[in-house]
């Protein structure tokens, strides 16, 4: 499998990246101050209002690292990638699968069945690890329901039906979350999702963790020669990554929710890392989000064996691994999309 | 059978990734699949030649040129030959620029040792086809010398290997026109593709997808 390589974050107001001999060159107020090689880096993701020079954008194409420019709420503004990226055969029939409803129901299936599977397990790990803290049988009854939602789901060809069925369990497996946050609960309580902007410091962490983690899936199909904008479940929409965020269904609660719930719990973040605004909204404050991305680098580098390939990949090697299965599939060397399970 | 256009032919060192694993040719020239950029580092390689093309170096009765550009229309396929040894020869041809008549030998310098495939046997008779179309003229041998031990092996070029070069072209011609890129047919040498991790052969051996789903729902 391929090697795990870094993404760099850059999350200071007004650093400017420029390239300096093989090296990134951090910038700020003319001074350098500090300098990360190119050659470990599979990409690079900036939040705020930097740029970067011209030089290190040429430098990046030619290596294939991915540059990616984010709100410091973490919105795509856009991205600089190289020319090699595309396969157009693989696309191609991506692009006449996505037009056809019925063929798309059947790859939005098993995203959708690994999102509920792996949300199901969820709530199954947090009965067997703090039984004695949540409310046991709330937490079983939602795990039937999930599990009934997921058979259900296989037999669907349809893909306003298939939306339905796990826009309900969806819900069912949020009503939970705030059950799940054992610490601080003054602080950190989940009342539902919002978004643009967040209102909550739960929502703000989610957002956050959701938009690396749609960067580093839209990465890993760019990477196999998708395009990560033509999704199956999520129609196409000018700016969305909709293959991205569809193959993300299935990692939002294993990598994403239960990081989050693991910052909250293991008191990794405090009340203090959040601004709220005149607004309502919620902002992270730069330390704040410069050592979450420590902490979600760290958690990339854990290691699991993959379900269905059978071997040790690490966390961040997930949406490689499903981007390839996913091209596997297309190319038809295997009979379906095999979804990710964790348990 | 119609000739080829220019613009359809494939490049002739892929012969050499067809014949190691009909997959990963189509991964490379198809796809254009590639680690460690295969075909980058082999054009550099090439533009390293190409910079002085056609040299032209005269050692007694023999004419070599370097880097000479070589297609078939036929075969629908364009290379670079390393070396063409132009010998003077009655049965050969005239030569542009040169007195008596020639027959080419082209020569394919290779880093390791001979393989144990026929890929490079292939690889110099397709050049050897291509010359023969390009100039009117028999090609009865080319020769190939591996850098390793040092050593120059000559290979006659016969009309069995040059059928064997004409099917293998018309089937990556018949690949590509379908964008069809072969299924795993693992063996040994996957152990050395390059493009392994793009391929998973492994996964020919794993359970069906749809068992796998089965099963893990299961649980
Ligand atoms: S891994 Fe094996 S089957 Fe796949 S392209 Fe390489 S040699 Fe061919």
């Amino acid at each position: 499998m391929k090697k795990l390589l870094t993404t760099l974050y850059i999350t200071m107001p007004d650093a400017y990246l420029a390239l300096k001999g093989e090296n990134v060159s951090i910038i700020k107020d003319d001074e350098s101050i500090g300098r990360v090689p190119l050659h470990n880096l599979e990409g690079i993701c900036t939040f705020g209002r930097q740029g970067a020079s011209p030089a290190l954008m040429a430098a990046c194409i030619e290596r294939d690292i991915a540059i990616t420019f984010l709100t410091t709420n973490g919105r795509l503004r856009g991205r600089v990638i190289g020319p090699s990226n595309g396969n157009v055969v693989l696309r191609k029939t991506q692009y006449r699968i996505s037009d056809d409803e019925k063929k798309s129901a059947e790859i939005a299936r098993h995203f959708l069945v690994g999102k509920l599977y792996n949300s199901k397990w969820t709530l199954e790990r947090m009965t067997r690890d703090h039984g004695l803290r949540i409310d046991v049988e709330k937490f079983k009854k939602t795990s039937t329901y999930l599990t009934e939602s997921m058979n259900q789901l296989m037999s669907i060809d349809d893909l306003e039906i298939l939306r339905g069925v796990e826009g309900n369990a969806a819900s069912a497996y949020f009503s939970l979350m705030d059950d799940m946050i054992l610490q601080q609960k003054e602080d950190f309580f989940f009342k539902g999702r919002n978004r643009r902007p967040p209102l909550d410091n739960v929502n703000a962490l989610l957002s956050l963790i959701y938009t690396l983690l749609a960067t580093d899936v839209g990465a890993a199909l760019e990477a196999v020669g998708l395009d990560a904008y033509v999704g199956f479940l999520h129609r196409d929409r000018p700016g969305r990554m909709s293959l991205a965020l569809d193959m993300m269904e299935e990692l939002r609660s294993v990598c994403a929710d239960r990081f989050v719930l693991s910052l909250i719990n293991k008191k990794q973040v405090q009340a203090s890392d959040f601004v709220k605004k005149e607004s309502g909204a919620v902002l992270m404050t730069d330390e704040a989000r410069k050592k979450i991305f420590e902490l979600w680098h760290n958690k990339k580098d854990e290691k699991i064996t993959h379900p269905f390939l059978k071997e040790k990949i690490s966390w961040g090697l997930v949406p490689h691994a499903q981007a390839m299965l996913l091209a596997r599939f297309l190319r038809g060397d295997l009979d379906a999309y095999p979804a990710f399970f964790w348990k | 059978m119609t000739d080829y256009d220019a613009s359809e032919f494939l490049l002739l060192s892929g012969i050499q990734h067809f014949q190691f694993c009909e997959r990963q040719w189509a991964l490379i020239h198809i796809e254009q699949e590639w680690e460690e950029n295969v075909l980058t580092i082999e054009g550099s390689h090439l533009h390293e030649k190409a910079d002085d093309p056609f040299i032209r170096e005269k050692r007694k009765d023999v004419l070599y040129v370097r880097g000479l550009p070589i297609h078939s229309s036929k075969m629908g396929l364009t290379g670079i030959c390393d070396v063409v040894e132009f010998h003077q020869d009655e049965n050969g041809v005239p030569l542009q620029g040169e007195k008596g008549r020639y027959l080419p030998i082209p020569v394919e310098y290779k880093r390791g040792k001979p393989k144990k495939d026929q890929s490079d046997i292939l690889q110099l008779v397709a050049q050897a086809i291509c010359l023969e179309d390009m100039l009117y003229c028999p090609v009865p041998s080319g020769a190939l010398y591996y850098h390793e031990i040092r050593r120059r092996v000559e290979i006659e070029i016969t009309e069995e290997l040059k059928a064997q070069v004409r099917e293998t072209a018309k089937r990556m011609h018949d690949y590509y026109r379908r964008r069809h890129t072969p299924r795993v047919k693992t063996g040994k040498h996957c152990k050395s593709c390059s493009l392994r991790h793009i391929c998973l052969p492994e996964l020919l051996t794993k359970e069906s997808v749809a068992s796998y789903m089965k099963r893990m729902m299961a649980e």
